[in-house]
């Protein structure tokens, strides 16, 4: 499903080159669950932009589905749907109900399929309540929830999620959690998901990437994850103590208010 | 273009819950666009000529361009948002939808508030028209001319939205060529000078909207003495405007992609 | 608690406080350089423009208004150069933002009067925009058409008065309109005629000097006149100088006084009705 073969991002800020991304290799077969932990800064979210089309990798070479989401963007965007936890993919000033609409129009969702689609979304979602509510007036776990429905109208093979539990209540986390195992068990829909929340890891995922200052640094199974610090038996210990031994975190101690409240997931 | 009208109909149906918010923007932009009128009055309260043209000829040019920017203005005035979508971020959320940018940026909130804009400057050309009375032998250039217009203005709407992401910053400096254009096409290219009208004939081609055209509407000379085939040129400039801007756009998203800046 | 607020208010706090209010004025508007530069352009460009269309007219009707050619284009570069100081398409003020996010409850229980608050910072605004929007079209109108430079220190001294006056009458305009959106569902509209009735009426568009009459009379009677007319006049040397800083005067007396009452009418309706 992804293919990611020595993939590098680098900016420039202010005449200097900053190496966001690099040599970043790892596949994802169909019908995997997959999280990605690191630190703030380490590259996650230019990693999501790469596999989505909406940035260009500078060195190495990603295919999604088959498809180089560089030259084949549109393509891509069919095959794929994308959740940013951090910002709505939605329009703040429309009632729910319009913004599927605005999606079925952009994904050219045939109407039938959309409806069907769409009671099916707003069942296992719970959505019904807020349809007609405008986006700007729903809590962060109305929102999300309905931010995961759109991405999922046109029934893609692969869904990446970018934080999509970040700040939200312990009861909405649930929810949102249930409802990604089911897709990736039920329907067999690809999942790729960025967390700071080693909840979602635990609860969710088969397999764990961690990226650190822009490579990776694990790849396995939770279980192997566990493995890797002798001692410790819990995710939450085990990724603050690799967290604490990379050498981006030495250089760099994390800001207040930086980091997503982990500790008290 | 049919996902482009389907989604600017949708959210004209979003727009159209709100009817006094509607009604209350469509009689603001007309009002607005009346202030033009009210200084081409005043001016020929003090002249009964400008730059060698009547009152007529200039209510007509103003008519021509006037109904051409509102058209583009109305229809994809909203990609000069595009410094807005940058640094909210929503252009991401545009570029992960299987729709070309430059649609969803101009559909994104669409409202029909700026019709009445169109409207007000179709009334000056249809006063103008009645009072000038155009041979129907040459009168078949005015809809070309229309057409062609929102062809330019939309294209320059297209290169200010692609020079905002080179100028994120700075998205005021677009203003400067979308109404400036609109402004310098409502009076005859005759009262600016010649160095401005040959860039405007060549370079920009802002002489193609009403100008050279209309010289040939109006069966006018032209004044500054330029060939006579350029008031049939309209449609040639237009699309050349066109691919220009297509390409400009496209290369604003791929520096976009490539910078994420 | 109105007790209280009286005891503030009729202790001014110290001037230093407005001059850090300039002060923080000037620097918040000095860090959107990039914007200021493409609002200059954009000035210019249109000054061109305009320039153009008043010479056409000049040279159909020399010295209409009592003008001549090259007092026309300058009128126009000076106008285009009032447009970011005075905020001529209106906006500018913090006041418009904190009454829509309901900040606006924490500024009126402040002890400093939000008008005289809100004014030093729009001073600070302005003498930016001065620097970055009004030099860069001026001079450019002087090099592309020639502009009138009034030789006599007494004319620029009367203008620099004029203009910073005209500035304080264009804040009591855009204050009164802010205020008012307190008791509006929709300020768009109010927005759009505030637009409108500036551009027309200040001399914005044309010069109030060739409006029709009876129009011209009214117009120039009108506060908008005493925003960029009134200064244009007292610099191309065609006012009574006297007679024009005490018309700019009252009216910015008079906006300022409105104003006040407004904020006081606003404070019982925010902090003691409760919004």
């Amino acid at each position: 499903m992804i293919d990611a073969d020595r993939i590098g991002r680098s900016f420039r800020i202010r005449g200097t080159t900053v190496h966001a991304v690099r040599d970043l290799s790892f596949h994802v077969a169909a019908g995997e669950f997959v999280g990605c932990l690191g630190p703030n800064g380490a590259g996650k979210s230019t990693t999501i932009k790469m596999l989505t089309g909406i940035l260009a990798p500078t060195s190495g070479r990603v295919t999604v589905a088959g498809l180089d989401p560089t030259r084949r963007r549109t393509a891509v965007a069919r095959e794929i749907g994308v959740v940013f936890g951090q910002r709505t993919t939605l329009w703040w000033d429309l009632p729910l109900r319009d913004s599927f609409e605005l999606v079925r129009l952009l994904y050219k969702v045939d109407r039938v399929q959309f409806r069907e689609r769409l009671g099916e979304l707003t069942e296992r979602l719970g959505l019904g309540g807020f349809l007609a509510t405008p986006v700007r007036q729903l809590s962060l776990g109305q929102r999300m929830r309905g931010d995961i429905a759109a991405a999922l109208l046109h029934d893609p093979s692969l869904l990446v999620l970018d934080e999509p539990t970040i700040g939200l209540d312990v009861v909405s986390k649930a929810e949102v959690r249930a409802f990604l195992r089911d897709l990736n068990t039920e329907r067999g829909t690809t999942v790729v998901l960025t967390t700071h929340d080693v909840g979602d890891v635990e609860r969710l995922c088969r397999r764990v990437i961690l990226i650190d200052h822009g490579r990776l640094a694990f790849d396995g199974t939770v279980d192997e994850l566990r493995a890797t610090v002798p001692g410790e038996t819990s995710i939450e210990d085990v990724v603050a103590h690799l967290y604490l031994n990379s050498s981006a975190l030495r250089t760099r101690p994390p800001r207040p208010g930086e980091d997503s409240p982990t500790a008290t997931a | 273009m049919r996902v482009y009208l389907l989604l600017i109909w949708t959210w004209t149906r979003a727009a159209a819950r709100y009817p006094a918010s509607f009604a209350l923007m469509t009689v603001a932009g007309t009002v607005t666009a009346a202030l033009e009128v009210a200084v081409i009055w005043v001016v020929f309260s003090n002249t009964t000529t400008l730059g060698g043209f009547d009152l007529s000829e200039v209510m007509f040019l103003y008519g021509t361009s006037g109904l051409a920017f509102a058209a583009a203005d109305l229809l994809f005035s909203n990609t000069d948002r595009i410094s807005q979508h940058i640094k909210a971020g929503t252009l991401d959320a545009m570029l992960i939808r299987p729709v070309g940018t430059f649609v969803q940026v101009a559909a994104d909130r669409f409202t029909p508030n700026r019709a009445g804009r169109a409207l007000q400057a179709a009334i000056v050309l249809g006063v103008a028209l009645a009072r000038l009375d155009v041979p129907a032998s040459r009168a078949w250039m005015i809809p070309v001319m229309v057409v062609c217009g929102i062809v330019i203005f939309t294209s320059i709407w297209a290169l200010s939205g692609a020079l905002q992401f080179l100028l994120t910053d700075a998205p005021e400096v677009a203003n400067a060529f979308t109404y400036g254009g609109a402004t310098l096409t409502q009076y005859p290219l005759t009262v600016y000078g010649a160095d401005l009208v040959r860039g405007v004939t060549y370079v920009l081609p802002l002489a193609f909207v009403n100008w050279q055209p209309g010289l040939y509407v109006l069966g006018r000379a032209d004044p500054m003495g330029l060939p006579y085939a350029l008031r049939f040129l309209s449609p040639v400039a237009a699309a050349t405007l066109a691919v220009v801007a297509v390409f400009a756009w496209r290369a604003g998203v791929r520096r976009y992609r490539s910078t994420g800046s | 608690m109105p007790t209280l607020h009286r005891r503030f208010l009729t202790q001014p706090p110290l001037l230093s406080l407005y001059a850090q209010l300039v002060r923080y004025g000037f620097r918040k508007h000095a860090t959107y350089w990039g914007a200021a530069a493409a609002g200059a352009f954009t000035n210019t460009v249109f000054g061109v423009l305009r320039a153009y269309v008043l010479i056409a007219l000049w040279r159909a009707r020399p010295g209409l208004g009592g003008y001549d050619i090259t007092d026309a284009v300058t009128f126009c570069f000076l106008t285009q150069a009032y447009i970011g100081p005075m905020q001529v398409f209106g906006g500018g003020l913090e006041v418009t933002q904190r009454i829509r996010t309901g900040d606006i409850a924490l500024d009126l229980v402040r002890p400093a009067p939000l008008l005289l608050w809100s004014l030093a910072q729009d001073l600070g605004r302005a003498g930016y925009l001065f620097l970055a929007r009004s030099l860069p079209p001026t001079v450019a109108g002087a090099l592309l058409f020639g502009i009138v430079l009034p030789g006599d220190a007494a004319v620029w001294a009367a203008f620099a008065a004029s203009f910073a006056l005209g500035i304080v009458i264009s804040f009591g305009w855009r204050y009164i309109v802010a205020l008012a959106t307190c008791w509006l569902r929709d300020d768009r509209g109010l927005a759009v005629m505030s637009l409108v009735l500036t551009m027309f009426f200040s001399g914005m568009m044309l010069p109030l000097v060739i409006f029709p009459e009876p129009l011209g009379t009214v117009a120039r009677a009108l506060p908008w006149a005493a925003m960029v007319q009134v200064p244009a006049d007292v610099y191309l040397g065609r006012a009574d100088v006297p007679g024009a800083l005490a018309f700019q005067a009252v009216w910015a007396a008079v906006l300022l006084s409105l104003g006040a009452l407004l904020t006081r009418a606003a404070r019982r309706k925010v902090v003691i009705d409760g919004g």
